[in-house]
């Protein structure tokens, strides 16, 4: 009936997607509850922000490995470089937050579309590999441009009020995770609008089977590069909040183990469903936090020992409990696709 | 110039020693072990511990350094590595970060934080002129073990029976099984080589690197990693020539151009995998 008449295919298409655009009242109530516990816990200021700007690091990756499958383990080389971007803007004088933001989210979008055609040919193996590399090599550049990047000394700065209004920083905290969790937030908007237009549907065809993905018409190599394009801008986004609420960047932003961790809060949360970078990074950093109080030189063995269980026990079926979650509270938000 | 040559080619045999079992895992079994370091952490502990605290001598220490993690690298292979032998490679991924993970904090409890340094017996220390040419002798050691060690496992892969045997399985474990070799076997010998032949590297290294600590496993797990990637993974010669040419060039960039460091190997593995993603010496159609 759809393939005679493609107007009535269009316009089921039409509303099966603005279907699974409305927001149902679960993801309402977690975004109140994250703006209820920065209120709630100003003391907790700091760490809340670390959450929240960890969380947008992992949406970003989530959008590249949970929405088109591409494995990636070399996502810091975006985040550094927004980091270093929005810093360097700032340590010459133009102290405006958002600008900075903008500028470091824009920098990491060019080098993400320098970097993306690297994608696009070979294995899994080799995407892990290429990316590692670039990071790797982003993060010997700034240490030895050390006229530009301050080296291995890092950089210090400071930043003027957000929007000329609400001051950041040490003294700042709470306004510092409320301006995270306002980028955050419209990013997410942004994020979760674009999975549920076509051009997400597209990419969960690729992810599912590239070749077929091609077969059917679409043009997979430019929806890689712009998906991680995008991804590249968000985790630029991420960097340069970082470096503006903690006013200080070093060389460990490019670090092996931030593209790993990041990995790991996507993998705890769950990937594909935009909301498991942001769960599996309070969980995450939450665990570290509680896990170093008890034992501070030890606690990555734990964390190891969970990634070792987590796989062992099967992933994908450890990955769908915040999902089953949801299906508890809200069974019929649940069955037609909360994301 | 020479020397830096020599030491070019020392840092690189090295290289592949440490690395050669990585291409025997990733390369032949299509493993991504990221825990690989954590062998080679283990074998440079055992010569160090034995030296230090047995006072035995450094020959004697090797075996040891090649046996210990062998054994290791067969009981984590019997009891957690092969359940993942079928798996994406972004579970390989997580499952072998959580074990570097938990090997590092292992470590760093059992042995401490500090570098644990192995000293050289007087005989491989100090250098000797050839042609005016000054050369270390501990470098001429590594040369000579490690090319030892090359043409054996060349030999072991190319020539013998259990060599064809682990081609076969690897190409097609099933079609292998099929014709009454027991793949499980096989493999479980193939990542037990590979594990020894890290901590041998390991032990080997220890001098080089200025001492084995936890963080070990980290610090050189991109090195491995660019080597097997640039070397191609398919068997022992283009992991050998891999880390000859990045030992090499790695040497001499940090020599003439210290500038920028180890930008040259990086800038070397991105390159090799934009012209030729199965490695420079991959066979034609690789994998």
């Amino acid at each position: 009936m759809s393939a005679a008449n493609p107007s009535a295919t269009t316009r089921r298409l039409a509303a099966h997607l603005n279907r699974r655009a409305r927001w149902r009242w679960p993801e309402i109530l977690f975004w109140l509850a994250i703006l209820a516990v920065i209120f709630a816990a100003p003391s907790r200021a700091a760490i809340i922000n670390e959450v929240l700007i960890a969380g947008l690091f992992a949406l970003s990756l989530d959008l590249i490995l949970g929405l088109a499958g591409i494995v990636s383990l070399g996502h810091a080389a975006f985040f550094g470089l927004g980091a270093y971007a929005a810093a360097i803007l700032a340590s010459k004088g133009i102290a405006d937050p958002t600008l900075g933001l903008v500028l470091g989210a824009a920098v990491a979008a060019v080098a993400g579309l320098a970097t993306a055609p690297l994608l696009l040919r070979g294995a899994d193996l080799t995407r892990l590999m290429v990316t590692l590399g670039v990071s790797l090599m982003l993060g010997e550049l700034a240490n030895r441009n050390g006229w530009l990047t301050g080296g291995a000394d890092g950089l210090n700065f400071s930043i003027a009020p957000v929007l000329g209004l609400f001051p950041i920083g040490f003294t700042g905290q709470r306004n510092a995770a409320l301006y995270s969790f306002a980028v955050l937030f419209i990013l997410f908007t942004i994020a979760r609008r674009l999975a549920q237009s076509p051009f997400g549907l597209a990419l969960a065809a690729i992810r599912e089977n590239r070749l077929r993905a091609g077969a059917l018409g679409i043009d997979t190599s430019r929806r890689i590069i712009a998906i991680y394009v995008v991804a590249a801008a968000y985790a630029g986004a991420a960097g340069a909040l970082l470096a503006q609420t903690t006013q200080i960047v070093s060389l460990d932003l490019f670090d092996f183990h931030r593209s790993a961790d990041v990995m790991l809060m996507l993998i705890i949360g769950g990937a594909g469903y935009l909301y498991g970078g942001l769960i599996g990074a309070s969980a995450f950093i939450v665990l570290r936090d509680v896990i170093s109080a008890a034992t501070p030189e030890y606690w990555e063995f734990w964390i190891g020992l969970a990634l070792v269980i987590l796989v062992l026990a099967g992933r994908e079926r450890i990955g769908e409990a915040p999902r089953r979650l949801i299906a508890f509270f809200a069974p019929r938000a649940a069955r037609r696709g909360v994301a | 110039m020479l020397t830096i040559l020599l030491d070019g080619v020392a840092y690189g045999m090295l290289l592949f020693v440490l690395a050669s079992g990585l291409s025997v895992t990733l390369g032949l079994m299509n493993f991504i072990n990221l825990a690989h370091g954590a062998f080679a952490m283990v074998g440079g502990y055992v010569t160090a511990l034995l030296m230090n605290r047995a006072g035995a001598p450094f020959l004697l220490t090797l075996p040891a350094a090649f046996l210990i993690p062998a054994i290791l690298g067969v009981a984590l292979e019997r009891t957690l590595y092969r359940r993942l032998y079928g798996a994406s490679p972004l579970d390989q991924v997580l499952f072998t970060i959580g074990l570097v993970l938990m090997a590092m904090p292992i470590a760093a409890y059992l042995i401490g934080d500090e570098p644990q340094q192995v000293h050289l017996p007087a005989w491989l220390s100090g250098r000797i002129e050839v042609h005016g040419v000054g050369i270390g002798v501990y470098r001429l050691f590594i040369i000579l073990v490690c090319g030892i060690i090359a043409a054996a496992l060349q030999t072991f892969l190319v020539k013998t029976r259990f060599g064809a045997q682990l081609r076969a399985a690897v190409d097609d474990a099933r079609v292998a099984q099929g014709l009454g070799i027991n793949v499980d076997r096989i493999f479980a010998v193939a990542f037990a080589v590979g594990s020894g032949l890290a901590g041998l590297g390991g032990a080997l290294a220890a001098d080089v690197v200025g001492g084995i600590d936890p963080s070990f496993p980290v610090k050189f797990l991109v090195t491995f990693l660019i080597v097997v990637t640039v070397g191609g993974s398919n068997g022992i010669m283009g992991a050998l020539f891999g880390s000859l040419l990045l030992g090499v060039l790695d040497v001499a960039g940090k020599y003439y151009v210290p500038s920028i460091g180890a930008f040259i190997i990086y800038a070397v593995m991105v390159v090799t995998l934009i012209v030729r993603p199965q490695g420079l010496f991959a066979r034609g159609d690789g994998r």
